[in-house]
């Protein structure tokens, strides 16, 4: 079935008796092609790049829960191109044009919103800093201005120009980043992914991965065995736990991440705004309601709820930058659980000595965004076995040979400071 | 309708308020729901999607209806629950979401367009053409998106936290609150209750029932008047407890004064963090409607916030009530109303077997599946069980489909509530939240004698975990009644009946859901958005998942329920985040001479957490430029003045200090001489670089260790982890000194001259060489002196206890100034340091390593140290790494930008293309032109290359030649003069 | 969030920082090689369960701590000085 206006018009006029399941709840074959562990954003993208890309349509996403449960349903939704180093810079300006098309490719609307992002910096050291990156961004081919005091304030004339702790210097401007409804991304690519054949599997947990001899042969799961000649982590937080299952150790430790809506208010905050010195970033959903983020809670947990003192640090940081959203209402917070890396960027890469073995993690918290091109690589891998040129550099060795280390933030090994 | 005798508003009080600007009375003690119902007004909002009209639906904080905005200007406060906001003269309100009034709003057209308006007919169009959706699809959507409407200025009010501590938060004031705050605070136990309402006792305030021989309202008196009378407890009205997190920490949002005209001191919320050893929830339950067709107009309210408006405020919400339900207990309502002489239509109860009437009709195996009134209830249709449908005129409908207990906060770690089949709701489960145990109606036992008794053993066994000894307890007599419900969630039929009234869910939309293969509960509730609205699905989440448990052939306990997550009423960002407005967002730390450089008219900069001069405007100067040139001018042949005193210092002692400083260090510091001072670098134990600074030798046992400003704290905890963490066999202590010591550089050709006669001892070149450091005394008061430089030139630090900081700034500045010296900034500091390559944090940016810098001599090969392992990666000493170098202008265009990219001559300027950066730019008056440092691949081997520098975001590309980083006195004679 | 301080008792948990597991105790020698440098400084179990970690009462006495702790639950079982275990440990 094919979405359109004038089908939700004739599907109006008819008592909307025609509306179909958007993806079938597909049971467990005894062998695939290839499977995807975990149906979130990423495994599903990575299922329909598949089959889309690669023809392999023999494939199934195994999901222990309910499809997009996981971050790809509890971000705050930022779509972004502006990463400033070698390997990231071409990695999102891929994701971001994928982006640019996703709708019309899956015909379902995510509300991909190009309202624009400003990063906001508070001195000259931060402005040379954001001037490098945006100059990457050009580079890179992707679109950046650097706003002075004043072009800020045009912009944002309600953030505190005045008073705040960290006087505003100005912004960098992506004028291509902006937004998108989380959870329609999830379900568009798992309706694309089922219209190509692919089986989508929800409630059926993995609980071991079967190898013989260096190779791999399937996974058991909570629905029975299932044999496979290709199989792909991509759970994000539990990604430790999956590659336990194969007797592997990852470079990742799983933070909590949490995130703020407020109730809805009429439209007031028309950017993405983020604000570096205060770890703190906000948009408003087109529904109305604030949505917003701050840092990890810093200690690791599989637990999706956080804790007080960093809600409060985030709450903080919004009334010195911008003490209008006072009056908004925090209507409720949740936690995602963050596959942190040591050099905050993501993995995507054959599992080391395992034929057939392949691992997407390392988001830490910038998942959101990479979905298409996350997707897109990691399908590429596991088709021809080669990674894509656009993710190249994101080897799982990286950190023991020291080559193409990614650390944007400049905060080293320690998995909770990225 | 006032009803007199009745309520606990004091109506020798009255108030005038207003709404939408038609001005109306109350009485003291009335919420703004009680008094606009007492004034027989109904519609007071608008829904979301469909702009139907809305009234009042309960009397509590999961107000679905009335929502309103409080307020103008900067104290414009929107979605205030009208159930919540207090009475108090000159109160003015007004309606939201609609245009251009609430009695003629636009977009209620909405409304007719409701079948292409459905669960996610969103995701299915808006996709052509694709340019429309931020220029057309989106703004629309936007505009009528939304409820209520910030000011958009500033916030001006004021909202306060604070913390608290006790050994038993009991939340909630009705009988099983107060019963087990009463049992916990008689035993000795400190004791906080926190109730929502201004007045405390819950449901005892919104019945008419007897406990102990008396009314329920006078036994909460007496047992509140005990309460309040002792020492360990702390009664908190107005207060609700938003969130339980770990180890018994509570949020809790106290309304201090919104219910007052004139606020004072006070502040507006105060935001509490309540640690409690142990913790009783008697939260109480929530009436849930039934959905059925048109069941949303204003006059159609819950059965028990009948009775609230009528016992706690004398207001009946209709001159003509009819009942609804499915149970006994909405029959008091029926009764209640009887009792106070107002009509009752009838109770239209779905059971067949339902209670007789006692004063009233009850019309038994019915259910009411329509209603009408456009804008205020008038009739409800209801359908006999032979199928025959039957009007009854009405304007109020009092409804319920049973009681859900307020379960909320036992989910707020993740718990899973358990379906109890008998009362047809969720209940709590043991242990959900450490420390915290659920009793009366939130744990499912709905009658008061339940309730009292429930709370008194939870405090029993609470004041046992906590050791205390509790005494006998005394339960008073109250109604034990049987709770007798039949699951009914939605009357058959067409047309569309509400589940979330806030976001306009209906049942079809739930069915459509399912029939998308939304089934999972968190998918019907994400594509239905049931559940998202302000209430989070307070009034709609088990109606809701009981209709797609029906529609997906499940049972309500395979379905399940979605996650309950604080906080538990929306709380403003101003409470949480009260405090930091303006400046309060974090500390702010100022140097000695702080005062005197504001004197001087010295713009200050922040620094981290700092505060630091810019540069010193003299008379005439119009630029930041031309103080600068003149600083670096004076440094270079004078003498220059700078604190320095948020360097980080660390004062470090014991046997093993040299043994711990080279494992710190890459170089060795265990072979430093007394007296003498060493540049050190310090790495990550990745390889990487985390700071430099230099490191004096005082004595044999004793160094002083100075940071850069910004890693100060960072290096303070990495020392410590180091030694308890890696290193405890060492004997060292250390301790942050930065705040003890004022240093101050003296910087120039001309600083011994500057110091000669302010230092006691002699300072010359044979006792304070290059490097030199050692005590000294300034004017008879103990110091320190060091003879460092990061400018290049013949300079020293001079340090003395933080109290002499101002005294010792002000004699250095007339020293210098009396020999063509002064103060310099933090401008001309790093036009000097750039002269000179010497690195910051911006070029020590976290990712680069010694061999990036040019140090990687620097690591000792005689010792291991943190990060030495870690560096010698093959992908960390690669040739083709961008290394430190310096740039100049060759072309036509002479300025530099830091920031700007570096590419070879002739080559686009793409990312394939890019060879490097710039990492710190200045002009340099003593070279008389831009001076760049930055990183270039393999850029040690590239002195004199001709490249280009390319500056997007500026507009600048300039020719440029690569050089040693070190422009100005490479042999570094001036530094030994 | 509170975590008990072997030296000041039970505290908030913003006075601490927190750095990661605490395996960090164990730091190879210079020597080890680079895949057993690899598995100390970047790879984790990771646990959803009981964990071992390094928590610094930053705010407090400065102390390196090792908290016994559930990923999962957030329950804090049982803390220790880090000095205490490492010297243990040898």
């Amino acid at each position: 079935m094919r979405f359109s206006g004038l089908k939700v018009l004739k599907e109006g006029l008819t008592g909307n008796k025609g509306w179909q399941a958007h993806w079938r709840d597909a049971q467990p074959k005894s062998e695939y092609d290839a499977i995807i562990i975990g149906g979130g954003g990423h495994g599903l993208a990575t299922a329909y790049y598949l089959a889309k890309n690669h023809g392999m349509t023999n494939i199934a996403v195994v999901e222990k829960g309910y499809l997009g449960g996981g971050n790809v349903g509890r971000n705050t939704t930022i779509v972004r191109a502006n990463y400033g180093l070698p390997g990231n810079s071409e990695f999102y300006s891929h994701s971001l044009k994928l982006w640019e098309g996703m709708e019309q490719d899956l015909n379902y609307n995510v509300m991909h919103s190009q309202r624009g992002i400003i990063n906001l910096f508070h001195s000259d050291g931060q402005r040379d800093a954001y001037a490098r990156r945006g100059n990457s961004m050009i580079n890179q081919g992707d679109d950046a201005v650097l706003l002075d005091r004043e072009g800020v304030r045009k912009m944002l004339p309600y953030l505190d120009f005045d008073n705040a702790r960290f006087p505003i210097y100005g912004g960098l401007y992506h004028a291509r980043g902006g937004t998108a409804r989380h959870d329609a991304v999830a379900w568009g690519y798992a309706r694309g992914a089922d219209q190509r054949g692919v089986d989508l599997i929800q409630n059926c947990e993995v609980t071991g991965i079967d190898i013989e001899g260096g190779v791999v042969k399937g996974v058991q799961t909570t629905r029975g065995p299932i044999k496979a000649k290709k199989v792909g982590i991509v759970v994000a937080g539990r990604s430790s736990q999956v590659a336990a299952m194969a007797g592997r150790r990852l470079p990742i430790e799983s933070h909590v991440l949490q995130a703020f809506v407020t109730e809805g208010l009429k439209p007031v905050i028309d950017h993405v705004v983020t604000f570096g010195m205060g770890h703190f970033y906000i948009s408003q959903s087109d529904k109305g309601g604030l949505v917003f983020g701050g840092d990890l809670d810093f200690y690791s947990s599989y637990a999706a709820r956080g804790n007080l003192p960093m809600v409060e640090h985030v709450m903080e940081a919004g009334m010195t930058l911008m003490p209008m959203i006072g009056k908004a209402k925090l209507l409720r917070s949740w936690g995602g659980i963050m596959d942190m890396s040591p050099d905050g960027s993501p993995i995507i890469d054959k599992m080391d000595g395992i034929d057939g073995l392949f691992i997407n993690t390392g988001w830490c918290y910038g998942g959101f965004k990479a979905v298409p091109a996350s997707g897109w690589c990691m399908a590429h891998l596991m088709a021809t076995e080669t990674p894509h040129d656009y993710a190249k550099h994101h080897r799982l060795d990286r950190f023991r040979t020291g080559h193409g280390l990614m650390d944007e933030e400049g905060t080293g090994s320690q998995h909770n400071l990225h | 309708m006032r009803i007199n005798g009745k309520g606990l508003v004091d109506r020798n009080t009255p108030l005038s308020f207003s709404f939408d600007g038609n001005t109306y009375e109350g009485f003291a003690g009335d919420t703004l729901a009680s008094a606009l119902l007492a004034n027989d007004v109904k519609m007071v909002a608008r829904s979301f999607k469909y702009h139907r009209p809305r009234g009042i639906m309960g009397a509590g904080s999961e107000e679905a209806g009335a929502l309103v905005t409080v307020g103008t200007g900067a104290s414009q406060d929107p979605n205030v629950r009208a159930t919540m906001q207090e009475l108090y003269p000159g109160l003015a309100a007004r309606s939201q979401n609609r245009w251009p009034s609430l009695n003629v709003d636009i977009l209620s057209l909405n409304d007719l367009a409701a079948p292409f308006l459905g669960a996610g007919f969103y995701y299915k169009t808006f996709m052509w053409p694709k340019a429309f959706w931020e220029k057309l699809y989106e703004p629309v959507i936007r505009r009528s998106a939304g409820i209520g409407a910030l000011s958009g200025q500033d916030n001006e009010d004021h909202y306060e936290k604070a913390f608290a501590f006790c050994d038993l938060l009991v939340i909630g004031s009705g009988p099983s609150g107060l019963m087990a705050a009463l049992t916990a605070a008689r035993a000795g136990a400190d004791v906080i209750l926190c109730e929502e309402d201004s007045v405390m006792g819950g449901r005892l305030n919104g019945e008419a029932l007897e406990v102990g021989g008396m009314a329920s309202q006078a036994w909460a008196v007496q047992a509140l008047a005990e309460l309040a009378g002792m020492d360990n407890v702390r009664l908190m009205s107005r207060t609700t407890v938003t969130g339980a997190y770990d180890q018994g920490t509570y949020g809790a949002l106290e309304r201090v004064s919104h219910h007052v005209d004139t606020r004072g001191a006070r502040p507006i919320e105060c935001f509490w963090r309540i640690a409690a050893k142990r913790a009783i929830l008697g939260a109480g339950a929530i009436e849930r409607p039934v959905a059925f067709r048109n069941n949303d107009r204003p006059g159609i309210m819950t059965a028990s916030a009948v009775r609230t408006y009528l016992h706690r405020y004398g207001v009946a919400p209709g001159r003509s009530v009819a009942v609804f339900a499915n149970n006994d207990d909405a029959h008091r309502t029926a009764r209640d109303l009887v009792d106070a002489g107002v009509h009752v239509a009838a109770v239209i109860d779905s059971r067949h077997d339902a209670p007789d009437g006692d004063g009233y009709e009850v019309i038994k195996g019915a259910m009411v599946c329509d209603s009408e009134g456009r804008k205020g209830l008038e009739a409800v249709t209801y359908r006999l069980h032979d199928g025959r449908e039957e009007k009854l005129q009405a304007d109020c409908l009092a409804m319920s489909g049973g009681w859900n207990p307020t379960v909320h906060m036992t989910c707020h770690m993740n718990g899973r509530p358990a379906w109890d089949e008998k009362i047809q709701s969720f209940v709590p489960v043991a242990g959900m939240v450490p420390g915290l145990e659920a009793v009366g109606a939130c744990n499912g036992a709905f009658s008061t004698h339940a309730a009292l008794e429930q709370g008194a053993q939870a405090a029993m066994t609470a004041l046992d975990d906590l050791g205390i000894k509790g005494g006998a307890v005394d339960l008073p007599e109250a109604e034990d009644a049987p709770y007798r419900v039949k699951a009914l969630w939605a009357v058959e039929g067409k047309g569309r009946a509400w589940l979330d009234f806030q976001n306009d869910v209906t049942v079809k939309d739930v069915k459509q859901a399912a029939q998308e293969n939304f089934r999972s509960v968190e998918h019907m509730k994400r594509y239905t958005t049931q559940g998202m609205a302000p209430d989070q699905g307070k009034n709609s989440n088990v109606a809701s998942l009981a209709i797609l448990a029906d529609a997906t052939g499940r049972g309500i306990p395979e379905t399940g329920t979605t996650t309950f997550r604080p906080p538990f009423v929306p709380v403003a960002i101003a409470a949480m985040g009260a405090g930091a407005q303006g400046k309060g967002f974090a500390p702010e730390r100022f140097t000695t001479s702080h005062k005197a450089s504001i004197e001087r008219g010295a713009p200050m900069i922040e620094a981290g957490l700092w505060y630091r001069p810019s540069y010193y405007p003299a008379p005439g100067e119009k630029t930041w430029r031309q103080s600068c040139d003149r600083e670096v001018n004076m440094v270079r042949n004078a003498v220059g003045i700078c604190d320095v005193s948020t360097l980080g210092k660390i004062d470090l002692q014991g046997p093993d200090v040299g043994e711990f400083l080279d494992f710190v260090y890459t170089n060795m510091f265990s072979t430093l001489k007394v007296g003498r001072t060493r540049y050190g670098l310090m790495l990550r134990e990745d390889g990487t670089v985390m700071d430099d600074g230099t490191t004096a030798r005082l004595g044999e046992n004793h160094y002083v260790m100075t940071t850069t400003t910004a890693a100060a704290g960072v290096v303070m905890r990495h020392l410590e982890y180091v030694h308890q963490c890696l290193r405890p066999d060492l004997d060292v202590s250390f301790i942050s000194v930065t705040e003890q010591w004022a240093q101050f550089a003296v910087a120039g050709p001309k600083s011994r001259e500057l110091l000669d006669g302010l230092v006691d001892e002699t300072v010359d070149n044979e006792n304070w060489p290059f490097m030199a450091c050692g005590e000294i005394s300034v004017q008879g008061v103990k110091g320190r002196l060091f003879r460092i430089s990061f400018s290049g030139e013949h300079a020293y630090e001079i340090a003395v206890p933080s109290r002499y900081g101002d005294s010792l700034y002000r004699l250095l500045m007339a020293r210098a100034e009396a020999i063509g010296g002064g103060a310099y900034g933090m401008e001309a500091l790093n036009v000097l340091r750039i002269e000179k390559g010497f690195i910051t944090h911006s070029e020590i940016h976290g990712r680069t390593n010694a061999f990036d810098i040019g140090m990687e001599k620097m690591i000792s090969q005689k010792k291991d140290c943190i990060g030495k392992t870690m560096a010698e990666r093959p992908g960390l000493i690669d040739p083709d790494r961008e290394q430190l170098v310096g740039i100049k202008p060759i072309g036509p265009v002479k300025q530099l930008t830091a920031g700007a990219h570096l590419f070879k001559a002739g080559d686009e300027a793409t990312r394939v293309n890019d060879q490097g950066y710039l990492t710190s730019v200045g002009f340099s008056p003593t070279l008389d032109g831009f001076l760049g440092i930055g990183f270039l691949r393999n850029g040690r081997a590239r002195h004199g290359e001709e490249m280009q520098m390319v500056d997007h975001l500026r507009g600048v590309t300039a020719r440029v030649q690569i050089c040693d980083p070190v422009f100005f006195d490479p042999e570094g004679g001036r530094v030994r003069g | 969030m509170r975590i008990t301080c072997p030296l000041c008792g039970e505290r908030d948990r913003r006075e601490f920082y927190y750095q990661g597991d605490a395996k960090m105790l164990n730091r190879p020698d210079p020597e080890a090689g680079d895949v057993v440098w690899d598995d100390y400084l970047h790879n984790r179990d990771n646990p959803a369960g009981v964990t071992r970690d390094l928590w610094y009462h930053e705010a407090g006495c400065a102390s390196w701590i090792v908290v016994t702790r559930n990923t999962i639950t957030h329950e804090v079982i049982s803390t220790e000085l880090a000095s205490k275990v490492k010297e243990a440990s040898k």
